[in-house]
């Protein structure tokens, strides 16, 4: 199929080798499970269990708070033996409110599943989208936002376009990779359904080219599907931002500030279309993920199964433990993703990749000047001009930060990638993201302390308006126009 | 700043091989044959003037970063001012005496990087900074070309004259010649058409050394480090390319306004106006294109600010060679046009995406 060019873009080394080879494994049930409440974008869920209760595995056991929420599901069968702050799957380590799950051993199902839908294509989508939510489906690519809000977008939108992204263009990263090859049928018919909800008569698969065997699974899967096309995508970091993916397949830019739903698409992650042909099909709640653990560090890469909430020292012991001593391990991809404080943070549903580093792999150094080599505004798939964002920001001119582009930006990673000066400058965007976010919370404090200051006053004043009404009720009639 | 300093860092947790220092030793690994040739060219006192500046440039930087309170191994290794040093070496006449180098050394340096703000401060190419204020300031010495002595022949001085020449200032008589670019200029200036100067150019036997056709293509002619070989320059250059150090544009857009403004008016008329070929292969034309306008700092980051970038350093340096006073313009045209590389930049912003030239969010389009 044409597809459309897309601005700059790195090529790094990708390491898919390590583990692109390793068929998904079912990691066995873990001692402990922890389950944050707030593994999503949104409100935290509500803890429905107390400690000591025991819990059948697809229980709700946390429900959603408000529309942009998702509840959460216990991955197996056991007794919840405490619900309290433990350290969150963050890089800075702080806590928050956890259950943790005890597991019997005998993963026994709860009765009280939702019904499968055997004709998904017979039903309201609303009842579809109620199923995604019912089942705290989020955005498993990593942004996890939850499903149901985006499958909900065809009421104010006319969608016609569904991209399924298998682009997968984060270095080391394969789970989306062998989903494809392995569960190629159930991502289609999860697409379909989703096509199917949100009213797009297209759907198109996004592969990067160098997942040669994904792209023959999902060709063999989408055969019966006319309305399915697939996309061999040219092999380029960040292909896979929502943003990119959707310029290179319909050839549509999104303006700033709006959705790609405004332009009538709507993306969905490989994985996510699996969980969702999971939900409605057979009524199973999201419990499991597939995640990659690799680098250097770890001595036998896998792409693993495993319940949401196991620790990642469980999984790094699944793998053989390290290989050699790492430098960092990394939740996500190495781009994107997000230094973890220690190994006893849990998997989350938008847990991708567990990555043990060494820092020979990570190659970083003390920064140097800036020499303006110009190949971090070359390579700029937002077409920002990152030398001279971080200068602005540098001598704190955010709002000059912001004509430059500093909210267009999309944390890629590229700039700081290729630099040859070392210069970290997603660290400086990040951090003039975070003052324009603290700025923005100031000024609504201000305002609304504004507004009950006024407020107040002018209660003060009814009130001793009142109260001088109240002094002389006694006057006489006529006296008050005299006065 | 200080909420970023307590902050964890953000990624990238991966990073491509390419450094500063290796950037720079790319760009003095790319000039090493075309150096090479020129000091065999020119024997020993070439050789001694190049360590000279070069010498003097580590000796200001390392002074300068001294003064300056900053790391001294750190950025005395980066390659910046070794580059400095061999690119100023290469501009100036093989066998000018060793304060010419670290004068030019202590301009460059101390005057034009390091008062700016140390590396990647600096508006002004350091290198033609210092071979400007040389030029204007010692006009003889600066414009004494000599015919190539090339190492081990009969007329190549030996260590203990060479010494005499570099340290000594004693230049040999009998040994200068002029440029092409020289030759012509001074012959237009007496009313001699270039057509007829420029054929004459080989034959003059007023002249100490005439080169011919051969002697033009492969080098063997007079002129600065950087001048005479055009070939291996053009390799060095093309080399940068493939490492990607450079891109096309700055080069490309340089040597093709050259040639172009030469031809152009050549063809208007041919007895005031040197042709184009003549033009971008005389001069350090290749040297000033590859290796001098792509000085990262001082030239815009956008592709599309090069292409500006090169046609101007062009455009300059043929008026200079046409109309100034100067034989050779790249230096002046390569320092004027630093001057507008910050106008050039803010104009020459990628459009953002999702956004119109002028920032406002694009309209909605959808699909057909």
């Amino acid at each position: 199929m044409k597809l459309f060019p897309i601005r700059g873009g790195i090529h790094p080394d990708y390491h898919k080798e390590l583990s692109g080879e390793c068929a998904i494994e079912t990691l066995p049930l873990p001692a402990h499970l922890y389950l944050p409440v707030q593994q999503h974008i949104g409100a935290p869920a509500e803890i429905l269990v107390s400690e000591g209760e025991t819990v059948k595995k697809g229980q709700l056991i946390a429900r959603r708070q408000g529309q942009i929420s998702a509840p959460h599901h216990a991955p197996t069968s056991g007794t919840v033996i405490a619900v309290t702050e433990v350290p969150a799957p963050h890089p800075s380590g702080l806590s928050q409110l956890t259950i943790v799950l005890e597991p019997d051993g005998r993963d026994e199902w709860v009765t009280t599943l939702p019904e499968p839908i055997a004709d998904p294509f017979a039903v309201p989508a609303e009842v579809l989208a109620e199923r995604v939510a019912d089942c705290g489906i989020v955005g498993m690519g990593g942004a996890t936002f939850p499903s149901a809000v985006k499958l909900q977008l065809g009421i104010r939108h006319r969608i016609d376009t569904l991209l399924i992204n298998g682009a997968e263009c984060e270095p080391y990263l394969t789970c989306d990779d062998r989903l494809m090859r392995e569960h190629a049928d159930e991502i289609i018919d999860g697409a379909r359904i989703m096509a199917y909800a949100l009213g797009a008569g297209r759907i198109v698969v996004g592969i990067e080219e160098n997942k040669p065997q994904a792209i023959a699974a999902i060709t063999v899967a989408a055969t019966a599907f006319p309305q399915i096309e697939i996309a061999a995508l040219p092999v380029k970091y960040p292909m896979g931002s929502e943003r990119h993916l959707t310029l290179a397949i319909t050839g549509l830019e999104t303006p700033a500030r709006k959705l790609t739903a405004d332009l009538g698409v709507v993306v969905h992650n490989v994985a996510t279309a699996r969980a969702i042909h999971q939900a409605v099909r057979f009524g199973r709640p999201l419990i499991t993920r597939v995640v990659t653990v690799s680098g250097e560090g770890i001595r036998t890469p896998k792409n693993i199964e495993a319940p949401i909430g196991t620790q990642v020292n469980d999984l790094i012991a699944f793998c053989g433990g390290f290989a050699q001593r790492p430098e960092r391990i990394i939740q996500g991809g190495p781009m994107m993703g997000t230094p973890l404080p220690n190994l006893d943070v849990p998997v989350v549903k938008g847990t991708s990749g567990i990555l043990a580093l060494t820092a020979a792999e990570i190659n970083d150094r003390p920064s140097d000047p800036c020499i303006r080599c110009g190949s971090c505004v070359n390579i700029c798939a937002c077409g920002l001009t990152p030398v001279e964002l971080a200068a602005r920001i540098r001598h704190d001119d955010l709002e000059g930060a912001i004509t430059l582009g500093l909210l267009d930006c999309v944390s890629c990673g590229s700039c700081s990638w290729v630099c040859p000066s070392h210069i970290p400058l997603v660290h400086y965007f990040n951090y003039a993201k975070g003052a324009l976010a603290a700025q923005d919370r100031e000024q609504r404090k201000l305002e609304r302390t504004k507004t009950l200051v006024e407020a107040n006053t002018a209660r003060q004043e009814r009130l001793a308006a009142q109260r001088a009404a109240a002094r002389k009720p006694k006057a006489a009639p006529g006296g008050e126009v005299s006065a | 700043m200080s909420q970023a300093a307590t902050a964890t860092i953000s990624g990238p947790f991966a990073h491509n091989t390419n450094t500063v220092q290796r950037t720079m030793f790319t760009v003095v690994l790319a000039l090493s044959p075309a150096t090479l040739f020129n000091l065999y060219l020119f024997g020993w006192p070439s050789i001694f003037l190049f360590a000279v500046t070069i010498g003097a440039c580590l000796a200001t930087e390392a002074i300068s970063l001294v003064l300056a309170g900053r790391p001294l191994w750190r950025t005395l290794t980066d390659g910046s001012a070794i580059l400095t040093g061999w690119l100023l070496a290469m501009t100036l006449p093989p066998w000018a005496p060793w304060w010419i180098g670290v004068l030019g050394a202590v301009i460059a340096i101390p005057l034009a990087k390091q008062a700016f703000g140390g590396l990647g401060q600096n508006l002004f190419n350091p290198a033609m900074v210092a071979r400007v204020a040389l030029l204007v300031s010692f006009p003889v010495v600066m414009t004494a070309w000599i015919a190539p002595h090339p190492l081990f022949s009969d007329h190549s001085p030996g260590v203990q004259q060479s010494i005499a020449i570099t340290f000594g200032g004693e230049m040999p008589d009998g040994v200068t010649a002029a440029t092409a670019l020289g030759y012509v200029k001074t012959e237009l200036s007496r009313g001699v058409p270039v057509a007829e100067s420029l054929t004459e150019y080989g034959r003059d036997t007023t002249l100490t050394y005439t080169p011919d056709l051969m002697d033009l293509a492969t080098g063997y002619k007079p002129g600065s480090l950087g001048e005479t070989s055009a070939v291996l320059i053009l390799l060095g250059g093309l080399y940068l390319m493939r490492r990607r150090i450079i891109t096309w544009h700055i080069p490309v857009t340089v040597l093709g306004t050259l040639f172009v403004m030469g031809t152009i008016f050549n063809l208007v008329d041919s007895s005031r106006f040197a042709p184009g070929l003549f033009h971008v292969f005389s001069g350090a034309a290749f040297l000033g294109a590859f290796f001098i306008a792509t000085d990262y700092v001082t030239s815009p980051v956008s592709e599309k600010g090069q292409i500006i970038f090169g046609i101007g350093v062009g455009l300059l340096t043929w008026v200079i060679r046409t109309f100034a006073g100067y034989p050779e313009g790249m230096a002046f045209a390569v320092l004027l046009m630093n001057s507008v590389t910050p106008i050039i930049d803010q104009y020459t912003r990628p459009r953002l995406f999702g956004r119109t030239r002028k920032g406002e969010p694009l309209p909605i389009k959808v699909q057909p």
